[in-house]
């Protein structure tokens, strides 16, 4: 470990294999650098945070702002060494005790809280998801990807849009159409389908990447030729939780590029100039391999056991929409809760479960199964 | 076009090669021929799932079912799976007789000709234009035909036999045309006359020219023509006073003497013409328009019929002078009549002839009406159809030389119905049809089928159902041509039919004639406006004129809330279940006797006191209470009303434990027959879900909106395209064309066809639809004990499980039924659940209630773990039990955009192993596809394009069977009939031939209904165009493959003749496929 505890103006200078780091905690900060090509391992450098900001007995979180400005976690080797190599020419370091973290976010500020509790969940899950945990998916959350990049013709675009979680609709119409197709023969018309709409605040139309008049190649990785609007319809719909649609988009001058790499590590080198607001790290994406999240998405929730006694003693909530569960997960956990540190997140959660019923269905997840009707919250 | 790429390309997902890698080929035909322990090997799990994949050579695992390998060379060949239409031809539009075979011809206005003759004996052709059939001619004493087409072409159809089955084709078109620059009307033909020298067709015209043509090539003999002009200067001065001509209205040949017809013009005149020395007889001519005219037997006598609803008699004395016609007749007057359009003048034994003719009302008071009268011996009858009638024969003596026509039936085709009248019983009765059932009397709202019904159960409907017929004839079916070849039924079954009056029909659906067993109406529970008693018979004796409602087709219902909208019924127990429009819920017991009794009534409150909910659909059925009369038959006992009174959805009966489960968009409930208590009901309603709440109305009114909308849209685009139209510049051709174009182009940028593409969410309307219900006695809880269950599948892709507790059978009374909720699962995608299956330790599905107890199940294996079968529109889906947890799925609409419309568990014999078969699920998709998909590994096995995508309503009424077969809804008034399943096959198969009705009529010797049961029909006709059949693209570039039937050749060879000569047709391209593969399918059965 090259560390050094210099505060010297002149350290940039004539030492550039060292990395200025300014850490802040609370309204503290500390200044420190680190050697850029052996950054070390994300043990020490907690240990070293820990130490300097005389926090031993706190649990932390730590975070950077990246190139873009966004808050990106540091929780691994990957990531440190990631945040040590890619700052220029001062790494930036936020550090929060974990119970506060919730107040902040990762990310580029698009997710809410809620989704990472439902995350945190999940990976509590009986579902064996180890190779998730080293990356960052409790802290990030997708909604939006280009991918395969390499593959495909420069013209054509692959987009995934995660929807679940999201609370934003898919948002966009699509309809018939005629594409020209270059053949042998010379120029044919050929029947194809068109996305006719996008909804304004959904989450095709933030992604950017889908426009009006787009024509849709595939979805999933299957064809649409042939096929007819109400068949696209509804393969899109049964594909609606992980949709993956490829596009011939209408304007054609922002493709990606091949060979520009932004900044991911693999292929899937992402268009910035498609997504301004830059996307995640091709590692999430990794992390969301198509099988992985299709059987993710696939997870049905089984309630088991009699709810009825205590419908029965309440009477209106003999729902089986969640509203019912909601309230009652209200009442328990106000009445456990005060002492709580993460009071104030759970209670983030519940009005947001009120809000939309929906979603007590997909919190039960795991926890239903295991201990009974999230109760254990 | 677009649709057969994706079809012969190996949709993904599929197993890749499986279908058409000549590979697999060679393996089937190694399976086949292999021994017969392959059979079972495939139910294990671990075999290879993708047989296609790094193969070497042919290893003995590549079939993931032994079943599917059997229906390979089908699936190969695309063929169709349609064997037999049953019900009433949609839109007739002519009908032929033929006396000499006994045949009945009807064509319609899609160019179909059905022929139909002994129970059991059919024929089907389609014309390769879909021009309606205007006339059908039976060519006397011959097994052939001549059909007259709306574009003015003749097509001459002929009955051969071959291979001991007669197959109808059709030999020749033709279309006669005048000389060049001649108007069209001169060869717009408008009367057929096939001479009984078999060599001559007479055609008349429009323009009053007579034409004559020589048959089987239609050779045109112009020297034979009789034009107008010739029939003029051939007439005394004294007839030739005013236009008498215009076009030829009859075609009659003499009875006695083949070189005389008579021939009659619109105008009024009749013109007896010698066909050897080319002259005019005689000639009649009448002051009112002609509309028909008919021989008496002897020839002695002439009776024409006319505009104003007269009929006049023409003595002929046979030589010189022109007789005074007997004074005109109108039946119907004085009173302005409408016109006579058809008459029979019959003569009998005893003296009186017979009067039949058509029309003639009273203008004023009965125009309206469709009338056929009789009138014979002082007897006067008009028969009142419910339906226009399309024409009318009367049978009669077929010998031509006979002295007398002694008519005994009188056979109407009428739009709807086929009405076959008694001339010889007392009173004239009706005979009932064994086959051409109006299924459609009133229009069906459901179907449910029941297989293999035991005997007792058959036998005690049929009492019941023959109760209801004894206002009938007792005479045999008079059309009795021909003989059917087919092997009886194996089994009984029973096609039931829910009816918007809220009937219940029971058919015998077990051979080719769909025949009416049994009616149930349960209009008598209830409080109507209509007199229940009707109005048949309710007119006086002596009303005038006599009119006499005949026929079933009544289209008006009284009420549409008694329509039927679910049927279940347990063959074991005789206990039935329906369901209808506004709630209702009747349990029903099979009794022999007639009985009074009270049914009692219970309220299902499916909201469960939710507040705030407001119905605004339809108002509840009042119950008529005290007690009411119920004939032998089935008898209602128990009414469970639903609350809100919407229509249920989905009906379960579990008779062993005397409960029925009902279910509408509100929620669902269980009732205990057996102690006439409820046990529960669940509401399933999303709290925001306004549009179930309100009932079926709000509906209505957003079709009528959309409606609404769409006119506008036209109406503006019409408005639009005319105002891009310059305007006194008559548009060349072209210009127009393109013009139209641009418009339909513009019309297509108004209103884009748009998908919103969202995802599926609680919010949604109607999620608390219940799709299914289902009992099952499985390991709900833990897997140590089993307990009776029901489980519902709703719209929004939840499945509810209660675990039920049902007393012993000695303490069934004493103890109330006890449920409580065990499990709900929500699907994650959240589409509509369409079936819920639970199979056993062996991964079968457990069998029907009672079952068992009536050996004729295996029990189920209870030792095993069950597994739960959800199938939802989008997704097939296995879960463990107890602890539902998922096991194995299929993506059917991720894959392929097709979703489930109907799934059932289907049985598939082996051709081979008698005995041994296998539960797969038969699937019907949106696109109107079948499927296999395997059980329990979910594999999809075959698919066929079945039900055109856009025939919304076939692919909504399709009812599978539980033997692989299934109907479906071809029009309001046709189910067709299908199989997957080449273990056996319903389809006619019959003979025709000439010399056997030389002697006697054979309507004498009793064609029973036996004799119906199960026929070939010749497909002959199917080959040329018909619309239905799919993908003849296909088909073909397989039949060219000359490899492909060489495989299926060499494995057919293990096999008899039947199949070889199946495969000879094939070679040759002369044959139809759907011969070919349903003989490769009856043809593999020896050789188990």
């Amino acid at each position: 470990m090259n560390r050094s505890f210099h505060k010297s103006q002149t350290l940039r200078f004539y030492d550039c294999s060292a990395v200025e780091v300014k850490s802040k905690f609370g309204a503290e900060f500390r200044r420190f650098s680190l050697d850029r090509h052996k950054p070390g391992k994300f043990e020490d450098f907690y240990k070293l945070m820990v130490h300097t900001h005389h926090i031993s007995n706190a649990e932390v979180t730590i975070g950077y702002a990246d190139v873009h400005g966004d808050l990106l976690p540091i929780n691994n080797d990957d990531n440190f060494s990631k945040a040590v190599s890619s700052a220029s020419p001062l790494l930036r370091v936020f550090i929060q005790k974990r119970e506060e973290a919730d107040h902040y976010s990762f990310g580029a500020g698009a997710l809410s809280r809620k989704k990472k509790a439902l995350v945190t969940l999940r990976d509590e899950g009986p579902r064996r998801r180890a190779h998730l945990r080293i990356g960052v998916p409790r802290d990030f959350r997708p909604v939006s990807s280009i991918i395969d990049v390499d593959i495909l013709p420069e013209t054509h675009r692959r987009v995934r849009l995660y929807r679940h979680g999201c609370e934003k609709p898919l948002g966009f119409y699509i309809r018939d159409g005629a594409s020209v197709r270059v053949t042998p023969q010379g120029l044919e018309k050929v029947p194809g389908v068109f996305i006719s709409r996008l909804v304004p605040g959904g989450l095709a139309e933030s992604t950017g990447l889908l426009a009006v008049n787009d024509e849709v190649l595939e979805v999933n990785g299957i064809e649409v030729a042939g096929k007819t609007l109400d068949q696209v319809t509804d393969m899109m719909i049964a594909n609606s939780h992980n949709l993956i649609v490829t596009v011939k988009p209408a304007n054609q001058r922002n493709n990606v590029v091949r060979g520009s790499r932004a900044c991911g590590s693999s292929g899937q080198s992402p268009d910035s100039a498609a997504s301004p607001r830059g996307l995640p790290p091709s590692r999430v994406l990794q992390n969301f391999h198509p099988d992985e999240a299709e059987s993710d998405d696939e997870a049905d929730i089984v309630i088991e056991g009699a709810l009825e006694p205590a419908r029965a003693a309440r009477g209106s909530l003999s729902r089986p929409n969640g509203a019912g569960l909601a309230h009652r997960l209200q009442r328990e956990l106000t009445l456990g809760g005060p002492g709580r540190d993460s009071n104030g997140s759970v209670h983030r959660l519940l009005s947001s479960l009120k809000a939309d019923p929906r979603h007590s269905l997909v919190l039960p997840q795991g926890g239903v199964e295991e201990h009974g009707p999230a109760v254990t919250l | 076009m677009a649709d057969m790429a994706s079809e012969r390309r190996s949709p993904p997902g599929w197993p890749p090669g499986h279908r058409r890698d000549p590979k697999a080929t060679r393996v089937w035909a190694w399976m086949v021929r292999g021994p017969a322990v392959g059979l079972t090997s495939s139910f294990l799990p671990q075999l290879p799932q993708r047989p296609g994949r790094g193969s070497t050579g042919g290893s003995a695992v590549l079939a993931p079912s032994p079943w599917v390998e059997r229906m390979a060379p089908e699936m190969r060949l695309g063929l169709s799976l349609q064997t037999v239409e049953h019900g009433f031809p949609h839109q007739p539009s002519a009908l032929g007789f033929s006396p000499c075979l006994c045949i009945l011809a009807i064509g319609t206005r899609s160019g179909a000709v059905k022929l139909y003759g002994a129970p059991g004996v059919e024929f089907m052709g389609l014309h390769r234009e879909n021009n309606a059939v205007v006339q059908i001619h039976f060519l006397p004493g011959q097994c052939q035909l001549i059909t007259l087409l709306d574009d003015n072409s003749l097509h001459l159809w002929s009955l051969k036999v071959k291979g001991g089955v007669s197959e109808l084709q059709e030999e020749e078109s033709f279309t006669l045309r005048g000389p060049p620059g001649a108007a069209p009307s001169a060869t717009q033909v408008t009367v057929v006359l096939p001479h009984s020298s078999r060599e001559l067709l007479y055609l008349g015209t429009e323009s009053g020219s007579v034409f004559a043509v020589q048959l089987p090539a239609f050779r045109v003999l112009d020297n034979r023509t009789i034009s107008s002009d010739a029939v003029l200067q051939r007439l005394p001065e004294e007839a030739r006073h005013r236009r008498v001509f215009e076009m030829v209205e009859a075609l009659q040949e003499h009875p006695r003497d083949p070189n005389r017809i008579l021939i009659g013009y619109s105008r009024g005149l009749l013109v007896l013409w010698d066909l050897q020395a080319g002259c005019v007889l005689d000639h009649f001519l009448s002051s009112q328009q002609l509309e028909n005219v008919c021989w008496q037997r002897d020839g002695r006598l002439i009776v024409s019929c006319h505009s104003d609803g007269s009929y006049c008699q023409w003595p002929v004395s046979g030589d010189t002078q022109h007789p005074e016609p007997l004074p005109s007749c109108v039946p119907y007057g004085p009173f302005p009549c409408k016109a006579i359009t058809k008459i029979f003048w019959l003569t009998t034994r005893k003296g009186l002839p017979f009067t039949i003719f058509q029309g003639g009302m009273p203008r004023a008071s009965f125009g309206d009406r469709h009338c056929i009268s009789v009138a014979h011996d002082g007897q006067q009858t008009a028969f009142d159809f419910t339906s226009r009638v399309i024409d009318f024969t009367v049978l009669a003596e077929a010998d031509p030389a006979a002295a007398f026509d002694d008519p005994y039936a009188l056979v109407v085709l009428a739009e709807e119905e086929l009405v076959v009248i008694d001339l010889r019983a007392a009173g004239w009765p009706l005979v009932p049809p064994p086959y051409l059932a109006s299924l459609h009397c009133s229009a069906i709202t459901c179907s449910h089928h029941v297989s293999n019904i035991p005997l007792k159960l058959w036998e005690r409907i049929i009492a019941a159902g023959s109760r209801q017929n004894a206002h009938f004839s007792s005479m045999e079916w008079p059309i009795d041509g021909g003989t059917s070849l087919a092997p009886a039924p194996p089994q009984r079954d029973l096609l039931l039919t829910g009816h918007e009056d809220g009937s219940v029909r029971f058919w015998d659906a077990s051979g080719v004639c769909l025949r009416l067993l049994y009616r149930l109406s349960t209009v008598r529970v209830f409080l109507t406006d209509t007199d229940p008693s009707g109005s048949l018979h309710a007119q006086g004796e002596d009303e005038w004129p006599p009119l006499r409602k005949v026929g079933s087709f009544d289209p008006y219902s009284d009420d549409p809330r008694l329509g039927i909208q679910k049927i279940f019924l347990c063959k074991y127990s005789g206990y039935l279940a329906v369901a209808g429009t506004a709630g209702q819920v009747l349990v029903l017991e099979l009794n022999d006797e007639e009985a009074q009794q009270v049914v009692e009534q219970v309220e299902a409150d499916l909201l469960q006191d939710q507040e705030g909910y407001r119905w605004k659909g339809h108002e509840r059925l009042c119950a008529r209470p005290g007690p009411v009369h119920f004939e032998p038959g089935f008898q209602p006992f128990v009414l469970v009303q639903c609350q809100p009174p919407a229509v249920v959805t989905s009906l379960a009966l579990h008779s062993e434990w005397r409960l029925v489960a009902f279910g509408t968009s509100h929620g669902f409930g269980l009732f205990d027959h057996q102690q006439r208590r409820q046990v529960f009901v669940k509401c399933t309603l999303h709290p925001g879900d306004q549009l179930a709440l309100e009932g079926p109305l709000s509906r209505v009114k957003s079709l009528k909106k959309s409606l609404r909308q769409s006119f506008r849209r036209m109406r503006r685009s019409r408005v639009s395209s005319r105002k891009r139209q310059p305007p006194g510049l008559p548009g060349e051709g072209q210009e127009a064309g393109a013009k139209v174009e641009r418009a339909g182009l513009q019309n297509m940028e108004l209103a884009p066809v748009q998908r919103k593409i969202e995802a599926r969410s609680a919010e949604d309307s109607f999620t608390g639809f219940v799709r299914t219900l289902y009992f099952a006695d499985t390991y709900l809880r833990d897997s140590s004990r089993h307990c009776p269950s029901l489980w519902a599948g709703t719209n929004g892709g939840t499945v509810y499980a209660f675990s039920l507790r049902v007393p012993p059978a000695e303490r069934r009374m004493d103890e109330p039924v006890r449920a409580e909720q065990a499990k709900e699962i929500q699907l994650m995608h959240r589409a509509p659940v369409v079936g819920i299956v639970v199979l056993d330790g062996r991964s079968v599905p457990l069998p029907e209630p009672l079952e068992v107890a009536h050996d004729l199940s295996k029990s189920p294996d209870m030792q095993g773990s069950h597994q739960l079968l959800v199938v939802s529109e989008e997704q097939f889906k296995v879960f463990t039990l107890p602890k539902v947890s998922a096991k194995l799925k299929l993506k059917l609409t991720a894959l392929e955009g097709s979703r489930v419309r109907r799934v059932s568990v289907a049985h598939f014999g082996s051709c081979r192993a008698e005995g041994y078969g296998e539960h797969h699920l038969a699937v019907l998709t949106n696109l109107g596809d079948i499927q296999v998909v395997s059980l329990p590994l979910l594999k999809p096995q075959v698919r066929y394009s079945c039900i055109r995508r856009e025939d919304v309503s076939g692919i909504a009424s399709c009812v599978f069977t539980k033997y692989g077969q299934g109907f479906y809804l071809i029009s309001p008034s046709e189910f067709e009939r299908f199989s997957l399943s080449t273990k056996w096959l319903v389809e006619p198969r019959c003979l025709v031939a000439l010399a056997e009705n030389k002697k006697h009529r054979p309507h004498r010797n009793g064609a029973g209904p036996e004799k119906a049961l199960g026929r070939a029909r010749n497909s002959g006709g199917q080959s040329d165009g018909e619309e239905r059949r799919p993908g003849p693209v296909m088909e073909h570039a397989l039949l060219n493959d000359e490899r492909v039937l060489k495989e299926i050749q060499s494995t057919l060879e293990g096999g008899r003749g039947a199949p070889l000569r199946v495969l000879t047709r094939v070679l040759h391209g002369s044959g139809n496929l759907r011969v070919c593969g349903l003989r490769v399918g009856s043809g593999a059965q020896p050789c188990g």
